[in-house]
């Protein structure tokens, strides 16, 4: 404002002068006047172009806002299916790794033992460059070494049956340990009962594992 | 109860008793002549029959290390269980001639008197009493650090030829006992001394002894499996005798060392028969899915005993060593006749020892070959696991009376029981054979 005063002073004064300086200007030069529609326009003008942008910008925000919080919701979606192919590999791997047991002394396969091992054969079938290996255990009451030959009946019993299932035998590892790895201390049926046992270990593919 | 068998030449006999009159004078004198003393002629034995214990008294020693060397000597002879040792606490050693009358009366049928020589070893005299004569005299050298295993194993190869002068068989003094302790393989001295590990071994289960005691077989637990494994004492060199996977485990040696027998087998374990120079694998049973384990062999190496599970529960059978005419051993109506595993043959060839189930816990147990009596030997804790000593009258075994897994010395004869080990639980014991050296 200020500075457009300024302005107006000046063509006056220079208009002065001149009429001091020259002769009579044929015509007296109209007197400067502060159009003020003009200025009213412009300030609407640069008021709409800024509405305009504020406008866009909060559109763009808000697009922005959007997809950020979709794609929020996907990652959340998407974990959360991880995480249920995760629990569901979890359980099937532990479906996978249930111990089966005997009676003192024998290599039989009881009918729980049978189950157990039913389990265990979907994620065979469905991986078949998964090995695995079958461990025999016995509990502590047998003679030493005798439980060495005992344990790997266990495991071989084990591994028959699977085989018999259609399980290619050259997939399954067997082993005995005899009473040298037991899965519990203590001398007493309830320790007893517990290492009269096969474990289940997957030794190859493990990493790639897909679901039944 | 005891006499002589052979006796030496009268001057022989005359020469020993005239020296011993020396014996005082030279004790700490150098003695050049000590290497030629006629010990070599002087070999008369007193017999040694079953049941009967003669006396031997043990004189006192004075010198450096006196006590040590006396001590061991003295424990060496009592727990060979054939002596019985009269060894007083105090005393100066006898000088001049012995009364012989007052050691008989004593109780004494021998009498060992010991004394350093110049070169620092050990002078041996045996008196029988009653002749009244020197029975046995030599010079033993006495090397290696003090107390150390080779130190010690030298006093008991003394022990052990004391005993030989004796009763006419030697000792069992210089053997050591190999154990499992924490699945790997140990070792202790046959008096109990020296529990310390066989370095190198990492995994070991079962371990017997090659008859040269050079070398020893075990089984080695690995997570693909059990292996049998041959390693050199000496060397530390192992070799990889099992070739099949799958359940690998129990050998033993045949008597001329030249053959190990083991039990193998993915389904059911069967007893296979190797060569130790290589060449061909021999099927020594075919138990068709069952378990058969644990070999030991008959000291003319032309038999076998082995665990099999054939009859549906562990029975110890006997077997030639082809395989030909399997015969169940353990057939009298003894135990729970449920469970009998852990055989083991006697080195004279008369007995089997075993483990059998007798109120639900393992006792040991022998059955003779000849007339196939059952005689149980333990009755406290569970017991199993019997190997003999080269004496084929001791049976080293593990026992759970003193609360751990420990091993105990047993003799068969007298029923006398020592506990061998102290340390943590200890299981699977085999007896050496005599050996030459304390490693």
């Amino acid at each position: 404002m200020l500075n457009r005063s300024f302005v107006v002073l000046a063509v006056a004064g220079i208009a002065l002068g001149a009429a001091a300086c020259r002769p009579p200007a044929p015509e007296v030069a109209p007197t400067p006047t502060v159009n003020q529609d003009s200025i009213d326009a412009a300030n609407a003008e640069r008021a709409r172009r800024e509405a305009e942008e504020r406008a866009a910008r909060e559109r763009r925000e808000a697009e922005e806002r959007a997809a950020r919080e979709r794609a929020a919701a996907e990652e959340r979606a998407r974990r959360e299916a991880e995480e249920r192919a995760r629990a569901a590999m979890a359980a099937a791997r532990a479906a996978f790794a249930t111990a089966i047991y005997f009676e003192l002394d024998k290599a039989e396969l009881t009918s729980e033992a049978r189950a157990v091992l039913d389990a265990k054969l979907p994620l065979l079938r469905a991986n078949a460059n998964v090995r695995i290996r079958i461990a025999g255990h016995a509990d502590d009451r047998g003679s030493d070494e005798y439980n060495l030959a005992l344990s790997q009946r266990r495991a071989a019993a084990a591994k028959r049956y699977l085989v018999d299932q259609g399980i290619p035998a050259d997939r399954i590892d067997v082993a005995g340990f005899g009473e040298e790895r037991p899965a519990a201390q203590g001398s007493g049926e309830d320790a007893w009962s517990k290492n009269r046992r096969d474990e289940f270990e997957i030794i190859v593919g493990g990493e790639t594992l897909r679901l039944p | 109860m005891t006499r002589v068998l052979r006796h030496s030449s009268a001057t022989m006999s005359s020469a020993a008793r005239a020296w011993l009159l020396l014996t005082p004078l030279l004790g700490v004198l150098a003695r050049p002549l000590a290497a030629q003393e006629p010990s070599q002629g002087v070999r008369i034995g007193l017999t040694y029959s079953a049941g009967t214990r003669p006396g031997l008294y043990v004189l006192p020693l004075r010198g450096t290390n006196a006590d040590s060397i006396r001590a061991i000597l003295t424990r060496d002879l009592d727990f060979s269980d054939r002596l019985s040792v009269i060894a007083p606490d105090s005393g100066v050693p006898v000088t001049g001639a012995l009364n012989y009358p007052l050691y008989a009366r004593l109780g004494a049928a021998a009498v060992l008197q010991l004394s350093f020589n110049a070169a620092g070893g050990l002078h041996v005299v045996v008196h029988e009493v009653g002749a009244g004569r020197v029975l046995f005299t030599r010079d033993f050298p006495l090397s290696g650090t003090l107390h150390s295993a080779e130190w010690r194993f030298r006093l008991h190869a003394i022990a052990d030829e004391i005993e030989r002068q004796v009763t006419g068989a030697p000792g069992i003094a210089a053997t050591r006992v190999l154990f499992v302790r924490g699945g790997t393989l140990w070792q202790v001295d046959s008096d109990g001394a020296f529990e310390r590990p066989v370095s190198g071994v990492t995994s070991a289960l079962g371990p017997v002894w090659h008859p040269s005691g050079t070398k020893v077989a075990y089984t080695e637990l690995r997570d693909d499996g059990t292996h049998v494994v041959l390693r050199d004492l000496a060397t530390g060199a192992v070799r990889r005798i099992s070739t099949r996977r799958g359940a690998n485990s129990s050998p033993a040696f045949s008597p001329d060392g030249r053959t190990i027998v083991y039990s193998s087998g993915e389904d059911g374990t069967d007893l296979f028969s190797v060569p130790m120079d290589g060449g061909e694998e021999y099927r020594v049973t075919v138990g068709r899915g069952s378990t058969n384990s644990q070999p030991s062999f008959a000291p003319d190496g032309r038999r076998l005993a082995f665990t099999t599970s054939r009859l549906g529960r562990p029975e110890i059978y006997i077997t030639d060593s082809d395989g030909a005419n399997p015969e169940l051993l353990t057939t009298s109506g003894f135990g729970d006749q449920l469970y009998r595993a852990d055989p083991a043959w006697s080195p004279d060839g008369r007995f089997v020892a075993f483990s059998t189930q007798i109120e639900g816990r393992f006792q040991v147990a022998t059955i003779g070959l000849r007339d196939r009596a059952v005689k149980q030997h333990t009755m406290e804790g569970v017991n199993e696991d019997p190997a003999w000593a080269p004496d084929a009258r001791h049976l080293v075994f593990t026992s759970s009376r003193s609360g751990t897994k420990q091993l105990w010395v047993l003799d068969t004869e007298s029923g006398r029981l020592r506990q061998l080990t102290h340390g943590p639980a200890s299981r699977m014991a085999a007896w050496s054979p005599r050996l030459s050296t304390a490693r």
